[in-house]
This record gives structure tokens, sequence and C-alpha cells, in this order.
């Protein structure tokens, strides 16, 4: 099939029909920050970083298919400041304790406000009271940390197809739960993927912690985003 | 226990029967138990996890009990303006617990719910099922103490409404409250003859009749119905679905609730018409939990339908068309009037909005080509396939053809519904339900445009003030800022929670407002407001977000003098913080008197 010709900021780009908007700015060397995407997961577009606007309407470029012709905007200052917004939300609305967390260094949405430059959140903080669940034998699910991303439900499951991970209730009382039952039989990859996909730090592997030191972890030397403008992918 | 492995082992053993299989078990058992989310689960190749969730995202699903007889009180700003905190002190005095609570003995459950479809008598409470109107503070104790005595709920309703609401199959207290009957939805139809004159057709006449009418989606989005039909008509597809969207959960509509109770035929001759437009052969009616009381007359007008030859195999005469209906249902979510929540709704699942693309049309009901269409919507194409597009388009203005069903309610002499054509004023329209003091009319619903007295000539019609039906009014004593807050938590406790805007930026947004209300805003907040409102607008993933925040843009917009008094001109910046009440909460907890001067500041 032929490629779909599009603009991202002016710049003439080139990608795949059926590609989504991140996917073909990132092949060609453009960076549009996401937090909930994983690439190999279906596209959920929950966390709305990676809003974009195309000929006046706003859209999430991790779900939004590429269309011959579009011009999409993605540096403008008000579009990099409703992403702020959004970084700074996420932060107030849970319980965010960068220099206590296994992840620091590793997490994206960390290295997310680091890239923002976010100094103090514009909102206030809402302290919520969220659970700690830490009876799975090789899993801890902390609360507090979550964004509500969605990767553990979409990625984790037992071997017959079952979900691990699923999201509760609704409203701000939303959270994600660890089915006890299967829980209770992960095995230690399976342990180790569900941490590794979470992007902060709100499923941790139990019993083994802080083995990289904090500064030589994954954002701590380059900001988030740098592989993907270097154009060396990730 | 037994009593759970027999309820869930009747459903086959499909995932998409899980929200069937839970209001099974919470009618029963009055809960979810932990037995019978992990039968359930154990049935349908689900996580418990996942069961969980699905129950716990429904208002009326609950894994812990609810009482034997379960109250639930509408808490529109409606309810409230008609006296829902005396009936609401009264609920609780008698059965003992608060709202949110079950009673002490375990007879009696109170709890709060979102608009049930009955703004236009209020105050109103769903108990068991069965619908209660009008409610003082008397009748509430009697209620409690009728079930605590052991008369059901439906025993304790002596006294029904007019027309349909007689029916055997619905005794119900509620009115209909017909107050204007227009041409098109009330006009005089033969029954069957849509089906009968639409099946004369091609389909593409048809879609194309509906085309030239200029039809556009009833339920407020306003979407061309003739070509969302051809959309769906055009997928290459084994086969497509019809589905009539019958949870209208706008605060402050109940249109479709007269609808469903006058008019079904007509409704479902229309949802028959679309079933031959597409080229569908199944119809679902995804009915709110809150109109299950009109359930079983469904049924039987479905079953009515069937044996004339209007439904069924080969039907109104045509060799090869098919079309049935089923009836699904809701289970108290605001979210799954959105169409893509449907329709997860409708195949089991937590009501979550779908992203786009691909459209229902495309990938809807099962994956497969689905047109969702409002109740009015198809009723109103019923018409029109009789009477023609000329006839239609006649009525209303160019670009907004027909008539609407309004419903209206609060501060009014007549609430209740009324066909009118597109194009009347604000004025004329409480000329016609009698509120010559009014101050502001909320018009579309929490998720529309409040309009002030300046805003009186403008018009009802899609270019000027689109409504799915709901106008709310507001007489000269009211508080536009309990409105707002009212409003506003409305859709805090509706969004799914799936997107960070909506989830935390109404939570945000609310907090910012209050502490305007409470006397303690900025110019700077005021500005705050503004931002924060245009991004959850621009940023939310479905219309819910991108509407939550106009009960705080649209006073702003409409009633700027009211936040200007509010505010502390001049000042910079006024803290949230309360210190003295803070200071007199740790005195009050460390049992001793407020020893410094700043307790009594303010």
């Amino acid at each position: 099939m032929n490629d779909v010709r599009f603009m991202i900021d002016g710049k003439e780009c080139l990608g795949k029909p059926g590609q989504t908007i991140v996917e073909a700015a990132k092949a060609n060397g453009v960076y549009i920050p996401v937090l909930c995407h994983f690439e190999g997961l279906k596209p959920v577009g929950s966390c709305r970083i990676c809003t974009v606007r195309v000929g006046g309407r706003f859209m999430a470029a991790c779900t939004q298919p590429l269309i011959e012709g579009m011009a999409v905007e993605n540096t403008a200052p008000d579009l990099e400041d409703m992403r702020k917004s959004l970084i700074e939300m996420l932060f107030v609305e849970g319980n965010h304790l960068c220099p206590s967390c296994e992840k620091s260094g590793n997490c994206e949405l960390q290295a997310l406000a680091y890239r923002y430059q976010v100094l103090a959140p514009r909102f206030p903080y809402l302290w919520p009271r969220r659970d700690i669940d830490a009876s799975a034998p090789l899993l801890m699910l902390d609360g507090n940390r979550c964004i509500q991303c969605l990767r553990c439900v979409r990625a984790c499951r037992a071997k017959d197809g079952r979900k691990v991970f699923a999201a509760v209730d609704r409203s701000r009382r939303v959270k994600i739960e660890v089915d006890k039952k299967l829980a209770a039989h992960l095995s230690e990859d399976q342990a180790r993927r569900a941490m590794d996909i979470c992007p902060v730090g709100a499923i941790l592997r139990k019993e083994t912690g802080f083995a990289v030191p904090i500064g030589r972890r994954k954002y701590d030397a380059v900001p988030i985003g740098s592989d993907v403008e270097k154009g060396t992918g990730r | 226990m037994a009593q759970e492995k027999d309820i869930v082992l009747r459903y086959p053993k499909d995932p998409s029967a899980l929200l069937d299989v839970v209001r099974d078990v919470q009618n029963r058992l009055g809960h979810v138990s932990e037995e019978a989310v992990s039968r359930i689960a154990a049935h349908l190749k689900l996580s418990e996890a996942e069961v969980r969730g699905a129950v716990t995202f429904y208002h009326f699903f609950s894994l812990t009990p609810r009482g034997a007889s379960t109250v639930y009180l509408n808490d529109s700003i409606t309810s409230r303006m008609k006296g829902r905190t005396a009936v609401a002190r009264a609920f609780e005095e008698e059965a003992g617990c608060r709202f949110g609570e079950v009673s002490p003995d375990g007879k009696v459950g109170l709890f709060p719910t979102s608009c049930i479809g009955m703004n236009d008598q209020e105050p109103s409470a769903i108990v068991d099922g069965v619908v209660f109107i009008k409610l003082s503070p008397d009748r509430a104790r009697a209620i409690v103490r009728g079930l605590r005595a052991g008369t059901p709920a439906s025993g304790q309703v002596t006294e029904f409404g007019d027309g349909a609401n007689q029916s055997t199959l619905v005794r119900a207290m509620v009115s209909n409250n017909i107050r204007k009957r227009g041409p098109v939805l009330f006009g005089p139809h033969e029954p069957g003859a849509a089906v009968r004159k639409a099946v004369s057709m091609t389909p593409e006449q048809v879609i194309d009749e509906v085309k030239k009418a200029g039809l556009l989606g009833r339920g407020g989005a306003g979407f061309p119905t003739g070509l969302k039909w051809e959309f769906c008509r055009r997928e290459k597809a084994p086969e497509r679905y019809v589905v009539c969207n019958a949870d209208e959960g706008e605060p402050g509509t109940f249109k479709d609730r007269v609808v469903l109770t006058e008019l079904p035929g007509l409704l479902f001759e229309g949802m028959a018409v679309a079933g031959y437009a597409v080229g569908a052969q199944t119809g679902i009616l995804y009915l709110r939990s809150e109109y299950a009381y009109l359930r079983a007359r469904l049924e039987a007008v479905l079953a009515g339908l069937r044996k004339e030859g209007i439904l069924g195999k080969n039907i109104a005469g045509s060799p090869g068309f098919h079309f049935d209906i089923v009836i699904k249902s809701g289970a108290g979510a605001y979210i799954c009037g959105e169409e893509s929540a449907l329709l997860e709704s409708a195949e089991g699942k937590r009501g979550e909005p779908r992203d786009r693309p691909p459209f229902p049309v495309q990938a809807g009901y099962l994956d497969r080509p689905t047109t969702v269409n409002n109740v009015e919507t198809l009723a109103t194409a019923a018409r029109i396939v009789v009477e023609g597009a000329a006839w239609f388009k006649a009525m209303g203005t160019p670009k907004s053809a027909g008539t609407k069903l309004l419903s209206v309610s609060g501060d009014c002499a007549r609430p209740g519904v009324y066909e009118v054509e597109y194009g009347l004023s604000i004025a004329e329209l409480l000329d016609m339900a009698g509120a010559p003091e009014a101050k502001a009319v909320q018009v579309g619903g929490p998720s529309g445009t409040c309009v002030s007295k300046a805003g009186y000539q403008r018009k009802i019609c899609f270019s000027d003030l689109p409504t799915g039906g709901s106008v709310i009014v507001f007489g000269p004593d009211r508080d536009i800022f309990e409105v707002v807050e009212n409003f506003m938590e409305f859709f805090i406790e509706e969004s799914c929670g799936w997107c960070t805007p909506c989830r935390a930026g109404n939570v945000l947004l609310k907090k910012k407002f209050e502490k305007v209300a409470q006397g303690k805003g900025t110019e700077g907040d005021l500005r705050d407001l503004e931002a924060w409102g245009k991004l959850v607008k621009a940023t939310s993933r479905c219309g819910l977000g991108q509407t939550s925040p106009n009960p705080i843009l649209t006073t702003m917009q409409n009633f700027p003098e009211l936040y200007e008094a509010r505010i502390q001109k001049g000042r910079d910046f006024v803290p949230e913080f309360d210190l003295a009440a803070a200071i007199q909460e740790g005195c009050a907890a460390a049992n001793r008197q407020p020893a410094c001067k700043e307790a009594d500041h303010e």
C-alpha cells in the first residue's frame, strides 16, 4: 500500500496506512509524549498526554489513525501547556512521593514532569486515601501511585486468557485491582513483566528493589523522548 | 451456597451474559456476594477482578448488602428544589440510618441516585423497582413503615397516573404530563403503517426520504439520521444491528419515558424501519434501569406486534424481511447514554466509551455495523416514512426540521412534555410552561447552556440552543451557585474514570468553583476556572468530559455579575484554607478552648 503523507508542525512526513499518529511521528523522528500508550498493546487514550490538534480539533494521537494530508499540531505552546496540566493533574490526584519510590529514575510520569519542567502543580493536591495490596506473593500493588493507564489490565493475562488486573468502581474512585486467585499463581516472569509495564511505581516486585542505584537509571541521564528525537527509536 | 449456584447456572457460558447474571443475583439476593462473584467468574471464564469491575461500575449493583428493601432517592437539582432535603431526613429518621447505609435491622437501605427521569414530579424515588413521585416527608415515613411491616413497595402504590401508566402491566403512579401534542410524535398514526410503507419502498429510498426530511439525531448530538443509516448499510458484514438508545440520563429529561409509555408501538415501528433501511434483522432496546417498571408492558407490546406480523419473519407482507427486537437493560450509569459506552454495556461489560474510529456504524454491537438512535429519533423516522419528507421539512427551521419533544421542569406552573416546532424561543416556551419570573433556564441539561434573561429570545434549534430535551427553569429566588455545584457533583459521580481530564479535572474544577462560591475567590481564580474548563473540554475522551465544565463556563458567560459579586476584588490571593475552622477542629479533637485570636478571625 502507498505511504500516507501528513505533516507535523509543518514538517513533511510519510507514514503507513493504519498507523496511529504517535507511531508514524516516532518513525519520522518526532516525539509525541505518551504515558498510557505502550507499544504492542491496543491503545486506549486514557492519559490524554498525547493530545494533538488537527484542523482545530483536539484528539489523542495514540488512538487516531493517520489520514492522508492531515496537518498535526504537536508543539504549539497552548498544547504543550495542556500536556503539562495533565501531568500535574496526575500528580495531585494521587499520592506520588518520588524520593522514596523504587521506580524513581525509571518512572515515566516523573520523567515527563522533568521534561515539562513541572515545579509546583497549578492544582491543589487532593490527597486521596488509596489502598496498598500486598497480598500477592510476588507483587505489591500501591494505589497511591497508580495513574489508571490500564497497561497492566491490557498486558497481563493468565494462561487461560483471564485478566490478572482489572479496573473496579468508577469516577474518581476508579482503581486497579489485582485478581487475588490469579495473582497467587503468577510466575516470576509474569510478575517482572507486570512491574516493567507499569509506567509508575504502582506495581512492584516484592523482596527486591533498588538493584540499580538512583542516578544510573533510565531517565537520570537523558530526558524521556530523546531516543525518538535522535532517530534511534526504542 | 446453593442459591448463587442455582442462579448462575441458568445462564449461558458467555461473557456477554455477565450483566444479566449480575442483575439476577442482585435482585434476588440484594447484593453480589463473594460467593456469587466467584461462581460467575468461573462460569463465564472471567477473572474475579473483572466481575468485580463490572459490578462496581453500575450504581444499582453492589458487592455489599443494600438492605432487604432499597430506596434510591433522586438527587437532581429539581428534586432538591421541590423538597428533597426534608424527604431525605424523613427517610433517615424512619429507617434509622443515613443515606449510603442500611438500617441496623437490615430491612431498609437508603441510597441517593442521579436523575431518574421524573423531574416533572419531584421529589421521586425508586423503591425495589417501584417509582414513587411527589414524595412528602409523611409519605417517606409511611413507605419505610410499610416495608418494615411486610408490605412490598408495589403494594403501597394505590393511586395511578394517566394513560398507559394505569395498564395492568405498569400500574405506576407516574403521570405523563403531556402538555402539548404536536403533529409528528402525537399526530394520528395507524399501527403498522410505517413498516408497511417502508417495505413498499427500497431500503435506499427509505434512507433517502429520511435524509431529505433533514432528520437530525434527537438525543442531543444532532447527527443526520439518514446519513448514519447509509453508513451502516454500506458496511460489508454478515449482520448488522439497530440499537435504540433508551438511556436518557441527562438530568431534567424525561420525554423518552413518555414515548416509551404512550407510543411504544411507534418506536418499535421506527426500529423496524431502521432495520429495513440498514439491512439488520435484530433490534436492541437498551432501556435505562430507572424505566424497568415499563419493561413488562414493552414486552407485551412486542408480542402484540409479532402477532400482527409487524415484527418477526417476512414482516408486513415482505418476503425475506425479518426483524425482531430484544430488550436489554442498564443498571444506573449516565455514561451509558453515550452510544459506544451503551454498546459496551449491552455486551455485558463496564460501560466505558470506546475510541473512534471505528465508529459504531462500522464496528458496533459485537463489532458488527450498528446504528444507534435515540428513542425520539426512531419514532420520528417512522412518522416521516408515512407522511413524507416534504411534510416534515415544512415544520421547524430550514436547518432544524420538524418538532422536538421538550421535558420542562423546575419552577414553572405546567411541568411536563411539550412537542414544539424547532425555532421556538425560550420566552415563548416559558410562556407556555407558565414561568413568567424565570431568572435562568438550563437548556440541554447540565451539559447544555444556562441561559439568563438576556438570552430569552434565543431559539431552540441546532444552530442556537440545541437540546436533547431537558429544560429546567429556575425562579427568581434560586441560587445559581447551588445549581452549578449540583451539576458538577453529578458529572464527577457519573464520569467513568477512564481519562485523566474528566476523572481528575472535574474534581479540581468543582474544588475551585467552591472556593469562589464561598467568597474566597479572586479574579485569578475566575481565570483558572475558565482555563481549566477549556482544558477538560479539549482533552477529554468522550462527550461527558467534553461538556462537563459547561455548568461553570456557561454561567460565567451569562451571569458574570454573580461571579463578580462573589469574588474579593483587588486581592491577588485569598487562601482556600480556613485557619479558624482548622483551629476549632484541632481544639475539639484535643478537648480544649481556642486560645489564640485567629480562631475568631472572620
